[in-house]
């Protein structure tokens, strides 16, 4: 069953009155639990595709749906909304709050819900225990390895039960110890807790992990 | 954790600018309730005026004289409930070079001035040992404070406007009805002045500087003020009557540049304000590109990024500005110790805090306005990109 559904996908972005096109067209699904590899060399819109399908940013021409949901006919405001209850964002540079500690920054999308403090901390503790930091819990980014700050990025993805995960080379700043670990992680969430992962990489060793591989060239699949 | 505390964590990241920051703003925030105080004590005479009390002095300058025969001839007017007067002193007390010895001093008509203003509290036997002695006086109370003067002391006065030696002997202390009330004048009878004037300088007696009216109706005053300016148009001295109102605002006139000077210079103050916290913010917000990107990624609104950017800088502003008013009144009750007869008068008044904590927190919110409009401008996927 599709669980994200790009259909003749473009964009183009815009340098004074020069337009430059990034995709081209793109179509294709994603099945529900799917670990989606997305491969190609600098330039060929890799991450502009993974943008996209977490609805940061939006197409030129097509549409992209999720879940049945066309994301690319919702305002920001609701976009926003649809990005905290279905995305998990995990980033190259792991993006964490510095003033915060792991615990706070895993909380930092929970703030966003309904849940009482007490259902947050919980929610928090078990997220943290998945990526196996339960002893960190207090510790701030700066008293974090890489490879435990991508574990805390993780725990904030997935602390609120997303439909997906999007990885923008979640090994690209860690040594190979730390990468091994992280892609055990992702693989874990994928065939463990059936999150759905979509995964750019230039890593060959990360694009292995993934089930499903679509090579980006040019802006076009390939 | 809630967006408060993350709003705190953000401020405190960089603990010295944050703390400059404050101090900036507070020092500007005392400075510019400190200014708006002067102002409001130049303006105190005005505000206290009474509504039923006009003054008549001459038409030129309230520094020549009237006759004293005007008196009666005022009192007839229909709507003049009662007339008093007084006459400008001047002198010096000891050392003319300190503030300190600097305080009104007026002779007065004993009988009527004190029923004429009431403000002046002062005890009956006090009121009558006043009245008994002709070269008694009344003392304020703030002066007496000042200047250690206690019933029974003499006060010897180097006369300028009245040349010679002058000596007073206090027979009273009056105090304000509320803190608005000058306590710092010296009141004594004019007839001392009168009788010493017409054997020291013989010729100037009879004469009084300015009279004080009471309307019944204070809608009939313009009436009043015509009737009586009329009368005197022809004589050789001829008046002018205003109300107590535009007589005290017409010394305050005397002084406009200064204080049209202190009131751009309090503007210029809430400028310096919002430039200082603005440029934290600012720096703040754009040091923070990628954080506000990845907030705005898992979520988060253009109302929490308002919030966040909005609520750092008014914590700014308020902190300052609290801190700034928290300096504001000892530093105000310092000047007013150290200068009680400067300004009679000289509260931090409610409309001060008021002003005071609305120039922070207008500027808390002008200085988040650009860096809110440039983060929520700045598209999520740029942010990402950001190097912060």
């Amino acid at each position: 069953m599709s669980l994200i559904s790009i259909q003749t996908v473009s964009k183009s972005y815009w340098r004074d009155s020069l337009e430059i096109p990034v995709l081209n067209n793109i179509s294709f699904e994603i099945p529900e639990g799917e670990f989606l590899g997305l491969m190609g060399p600098s330039g060929s819109g890799k991450t502009t595709l993974l943008n996209l399908i977490a609805g940061i940013d939006r197409p030129t021409k097509g549409a992209i749906k999720v879940s049945d949901t066309d994301i690319t006919t919702l305002n920001e405001s609701d976009l926003a909304k649809w990005r905290a209850r279905h995305v998990g964002f995990i980033f190259q540079f792991y993006n964490l709050l510095p003033v915060l500690t792991a615990f706070e920054n895993v909380e930092l999308p929970l703030l966003l819900s309904k849940l009482s403090k007490k259902d947050r901390k919980e929610h928090v503790e078990f997220a943290l225990k998945i990526v196996g930091l339960s002893d960190r819990i207090h510790h701030y980014p700066r008293q974090l390895s890489g490879g435990q700050e991508q574990r805390v990025a993780i725990a904030r993805a997935i602390v609120t039960d997303p439909i997906f995960l999007v990885a923008d080379e979640p090994t690209g700043d860690l040594d190979r110890v730390s990468a091994e670990e992280i892609l055990k992680l992702l693989e874990r969430l994928n065939s463990e807790f059936k999150k759905t992962i979509v995964m750019v990489t230039h890593d060959p060793r990360a694009a292995e992990k993934a089930h499903m591989l679509r090579h980006l060239d040019k802006g076009e699949l390939s | 954790m809630h967006v408060f505390k993350l709003i705190l964590k953000n401020t405190l990241r960089h603990k010295l600018r944050s703390f400059l920051t404050i101090v900036g703003i507070s020092i500007a925030v005392m400075a510019f309730g400190f200014m708006r105080t002067v102002i409001t004590a130049w303006y105190a005479g005005v505000e206290a005026s009474a509504v039923n009390r006009m003054v008549t002095r001459h038409s030129v300058s309230f520094i020549f004289p009237l006759p004293l025969s005007y008196r009666d001839q005022i009192a007839r007017i229909p709507g003049v409930s009662q007339v008093s007067y007084a006459n400008w002193f001047g002198g010096v007390y000891k050392d003319a070079s300190d503030w300190k010895n600097f305080f009104p001093r007026i002779g007065i008509d004993p009988e009527t001035y004190i029923d004429m203003y009431p403000e002046f509290l002062v005890t009956v036997d006090e009121l009558a040992a006043f009245q008994k002695d002709r070269n008694a006086c009344l003392i304020g109370a703030k002066l007496a404070q000042q200047l250690n003067f206690k019933v029974g002391d003499i006060i010897p006065i180097d006369g300028d406007i009245y040349p010679g030696k002058w000596e007073f002997v206090v027979r009273g202390i009056y105090h304000g009805k509320d803190k608005s009330t000058d306590e710092t004048q010296m009141l004594f009878q004019w007839k001392y002045l009168d009788e010493q004037v017409k054997q020291r300088q013989p010729g100037r007696e009879g004469q009084v500087g300015w009279y004080i009216l009471k309307v019944q109706n204070p809608s009939d005053m313009s009436i009043v003020a015509k009737i009586v300016d009329d009368m005197f148009k022809n004589s050789l001295a001829a008046t002018k009557t205003e109300t107590e109102k535009e007589f005290q605002q017409s010394f305050v006139s005397m002084s406009s540049a200064i204080i049209t000077s202190m009131k751009v210079i309090s503007f210029v103050i809430i400028g310096i304000i919002l430039l200082v916290l603005a440029n934290t913010i600012v720096m703040s917000a754009r040091e923070r590109t990628r954080e506000y990107a990845v907030l705005k990624a898992l979520g988060f609104s253009a109302f929490h990024i308002i919030g966040l950017i909005g609520g750092e800088s008014m914590l700014l502003a308020c902190s300052g500005g609290a801190l700034g008013l928290a300096l504001l009144f000892p530093i105000a009750r310092g000047f007013a110790n150290v200068f009680p007869t400067f300004f009679p008068v000289f509260n931090v008044e409610i409309i001060t805090i008021a002003l005071s904590v609305a120039t922070a927190v207008v500027s808390g919110i002008i200085a988040a306005v650009f860096p809110t409009i440039n983060t929520l401008r700045t598209k999520t996927v740029d942010g990402l990109r950001a190097i912060g």
